[in-house]
């Protein structure tokens, strides 16, 4: 948390004011009045903390999902294995995603707008340096963001860097970001895990080999789909952290083997625990279910370009068709939340509700059925359990809630190998995991938007699309959270999308570990665990 | 003797050749095999954040945008002398996966030490008790733990051992630095699990071995000459049942270094079927290749070494009619 210079910002701080922070909004809101003041302390309430943070010991998580082609390479980093190890331990952003969703300074003390905000500059923190002593410079900024652009490009934030148009040397400690069209939410871009600052090499490009950075942690030992050691930081710039003196980041991709170490107290933290096992654990002493809200959720899309799905009432009465909460309980064994056809989470900067509630009601079914002079329907709906875990258990309860409005869904069992190749964007009716985006402009210009790359459902809807445009250029918060709020009721009346459930971050955590407010933005409280949580 | 020699030679210079030109058959079907799944490398690892932009790029990069045949050939003419290239993950292949193998190989050399002297004692006292209640309660134990899948005694032991009374570590992933007892430590419940998958098998084969042997006339001279019945077994019948056992035993050793996946991912052994595994899963073709020629060449020589033990064994073999 820093103190900030306030310009441009103090206008949005008043304007934020003005606009009436009630509780209820005040989720949606503190991001926004974060992103202005660049620090989210100096305005929201910290957090009350169960036990004051301490020094010392060595923390072990257990990992799913980690390979033996990791690399350190952060155009790669595929799961959430490379992600917390590398992006959350051994490397910093400029900017960082806090616990509460809101964005703060990390690399950059500060940053600001200018040109409406297709111009964004950020000022660089004094005094960060490496882990091999080098000093942080605009040079390795400007190299680590060069990595992932360009059409040799082989990052997966390709798509991401490519609204940046120039970063160019402002000062000695000022990069100046000039984007090819204007975004509010820039700052939140830039916290995207790949976006890891390395030092740069002499004559081009970053020295991401070396596995030095700037980060909580520095890397001992990192052998890939095994194991990543790292130890303190003793130069790192932020107050006090971390806190544990060594982490190891252990793979185990057996559910029940990372069970079985965690129960055994061979590691302090699991991720993706099996519901199954939830009971069990909750059973034990010195253990307990660590459960975060995500941004991940669940779907089944419709193809709104495609016969029946292109008439909006058959797309509501299959909404009406559906018993969420059903799903919920048999699948999901109640570990998880029911959706309302929007893609956005309540955690998310400008969530809005979305009345009414769309729930099972047969009748409500069979009545927008009746409307376009239908009294059944036959539609296929493809899954796998690769679409999302449970997929194919949720499409045959759908399939029953469904014959009693008279509409036959037909379950296709696709492969699960290929699924995202083969059916993902490909077929009419189709299940989706979705691990969502930290805002909506990002969320929304990824899968909703007229020529989006992963717009499942094809929609096309003229309204939405230009208040997409006019909300990334917008500076009135207030008037940014209505149009988002019209986007999402939008989304919600006449979109394609059936939002079964979101489910939150499960994990498994000792009760010796100590935490703040768990975020769930991105995985393992947005990837910075290492260097937030401490040994109790 | 210079007559031994000679046959075994030729043997086995016949057998490697044979050898070589299965393990080309099997890296042709692998390489062809691994190219009909969806995706490849580049798409594995990008995930869906893989735009067509950057999957072509890293397709270049990796020269998979060049034919299947040109694409094998490069890759066969490095592998025929020695040289595996480069993982797609941009590590050389043999640092991927020698540590692995070595891994593998002091598990499977461990179990192996254990299990085949026990499993041949077992076999001889089931033998020699053959229908009594030693051969019954044996038999009855290790048919049973044969029977039930290898992750089912895995998880039971871990229950045992590792959770009511923890006496071993759930965790096997030895690393390097670790001194030799705590390794030892570590290895116990794989080693334990690979002993009852593996045992019932060898000790059965040696008891019928035995038991087949001992119903030939020269048992039944020396039965009738007095001797007594354990000596029988173990300087006449024995050593005549050496082929088939060697058999049995070369089967089981090839298990041990190719087919423990199943294990390797329960107590997180860091084992080759777990590298296989996640190159399969990454597309990651060199790899897989590689992994697959050493899986193949186990065999090949595990069965050509139990095929010299049988004909060493057995003057009739040398001398074919």
């Amino acid at each position: 948390m820093s103190d900030t210079s306030l310009s441009e910002m103090e206008f949005w701080a008043a304007q934020m004011r003005k606009g009436a922070i009630s509780r209820r909004e005040f989720f949606g809101r503190a991001t926004a009045l974060a992103v202005v003041i660049g620090a989210g302390g100096s305005v929201l309430p910290s957090f009350a903390q169960a036990a004051e943070p301490k020094k010392g010991g060595y923390a072990r998580f257990g990992m799913s999902d980690a390979s033996q082609q990791d690399t350190l390479d952060p155009g790669t980093w595929p799961a959430s294995f490379s992600q917390a190890a590398f992006n959350g331990s051994l490397c910093n952003n400029l900017t960082e995603i806090a616990a509460d969703g809101s964005i703060i300074g990390d690399l950059a003390e500060s940053f600001e707008p200018a040109n409406g905000t297709k111009k964004w500059i950020f000022k660089i923190r004094k005094g960060v340096t490496f882990h091999d002593g080098k000093a942080l410079t605009v040079k390795d900024i400007q190299e680590s963001f060069h990595h992932h652009m360009g059409a040799k490009s082989t990052s997966g934030a390709a798509p991401l860097v490519s609204q940046i148009e120039s970063i160019t040397a402002d000062s000695v400690d000022k990069v100046l970001f000039t984007l090819k069209s204007a975004s509010a939410d820039f700052p939140y871009l830039v916290a995207d895990y790949h976006l890891s600052i390395f030092p740069a090499k002499d004559g081009g490009g970053i020295d991401w080999q070396r596995g030095v950075g700037t980060g909580a942690f520095a890397l001992e030992n990192f052998t890939p789909g095994e194991s990543a050691k790292m130890v303190r930081n003793q130069n790192y710039h932020k107050n006090n952290k971390p806190y544990f003196d060594e982490i190891e980041y252990i793979a185990i991709m057996d559910a029940t083997a990372r069970m079985n170490a965690f129960v055994t107290g061979e590691v302090e933290f699991i991720n993706d625990l099996d519901v199954k096992s939830i009971a069990l654990v909750e059973r034990s002493t010195g253990l307990k279910v660590e459960r975060t809200p995500s941004l991940r959720h669940f779907t089944f899309d419709m193809d709104t370009s495609t016969k029946p799905f292109d008439n909006p009432d058959v797309r509501t009465a299959l909404k009406y068709a559906i018993d969420r909460d059903d799903i919920i309980r048999k699948v999901y064994l109640g570990e998880a939340v029911k959706g309302n056809d929007t893609p956005v989470a309540v955690t998310m900067p400008f969530y809005h509700e979305t009345p009414p509630q769309n729930d099972y009601d047969v009748e409500k079914a069979k009545a927008f059925l009746a409307k376009v002079g239908l009294t059944s329907l036959d539609v296929d709906l493809s899954v796998a359990e690769a679409a999302f875990p449970g997929a194919v258990e949720a499409a045959v309860l759908f399939q029953q809630h469904a014959a009693k409005a008279g509409i036959n869904v037909n379950v296709v069992r696709e492969a699960d190998d290929g699924y995202w190749d083969n059916i993902f964007l490909k077929k009419p009716f189709s299940g989706c995991d979705w691990y969502g985006r930290a805002t909506c402009d990002w969320l929304f210009s990824t899968a909703y938007a007229d020529g989006a790359a992963w717009n499942n459902t094809h929609w096309k809807n003229p309204r939405f699309n230009e208040l997409l445009i006019q909300a990334r250029a917008e500076t009135d918060q207030a008037k940014r959270a209505a149009q988002y709020a019209e986007m999402q009721q939008l989304i919600h009346d006449d979109g394609g999308v059936i939002t079964v459930a979101f489910v939150n971050w499960t994990n498994g955590m000792s009760k010796k570990i100590g935490h703040g407010t768990i975020g769930g933005i991105f995985p393992c409280d947005n990837m910075r665990m290492a260097e937030r949580w401490w040994m109790a | 003797m210079g007559f031994l020699f000679n046959s075994i030679f030729k043997m086995i210079t016949r057998r490697i050749a044979l050898g070589f030109l299965s393990l080309m058959i099997v890296s042709l079907i692998i390489f062809f095999a691994v190219s009909l799944l969806p995706g490849d490398f580049a798409t594995a690892v990008l995930g869906r954040s893989a735009t067509q932009d950057a999957v072509a790029a890293f397709q270049q990069q990796l020269g998979l945008d060049r034919p299947l045949y040109q694409r094998y050939f490069h890759w066969l003419s490095g592998a025929l002398i020695g040289d595996f290239g480069n993982s797609f993950s941009m590590r050389p292949v043999a640092k991927i996966i020698g540590p692995r193998l070595l891994n593998t190989l002091v598990l499977a050399g461990t179990t192996a030490i254990i299990a085949v002297p026990l499993a041949v004692m077992l076999g001889v006292i089931c033998a020699r008790f053959r229908n009594r209640l030693p051969d019954r309660v044996l038999s009855a134990v290790t048919l049973a733990s044969i029977s039930v899948p290898e992750f089912f005694i895995a998880y039971l032991l871990m229950l045992a051992l590792a959770t009511k009374f923890q006496i071993f570590p759930s965790l096997s992933s030895v690393r390097p630095g670790m001194g030799f007892l705590e390794q030892a430590h570590r290895m116990a419940l794989p080693i334990m699990t690979l002993l009852f998958v593996v045992l019932a098998h060898m000790m059965r084969n040696t008891r019928a071995a035995i038991i087949n042997v001992m119903s030939r006339p020269f048992i039944e001279m020396a039965q009738l000459k007095g001797e007594p019945e354990m000596r029988i077994i173990l300087t006449h019948a024995l050593p005549n049942a050496i082929g088939s056992i060697a058999s049995v035993v070369a089967i089981n050793l090839a298990y041990l270094i190719a087919g423990v996946v199943v294990i390797e991912v329960v107590f997180v052994y860091p084992g080759i079927g777990q590298t296989m595994v996640d190159a399969v899963r990454n597309r990651d073709v060199p790899v897989i290749q590689a992994c697959a020629l050493i899986f193949s060449a186990t065999y090949i020589l595990l069965n050509l070494f139990a095929d010299i033990i049988s004909i060493t064994s057995d003057p009739r073999l040398l001398h074919p009619r």
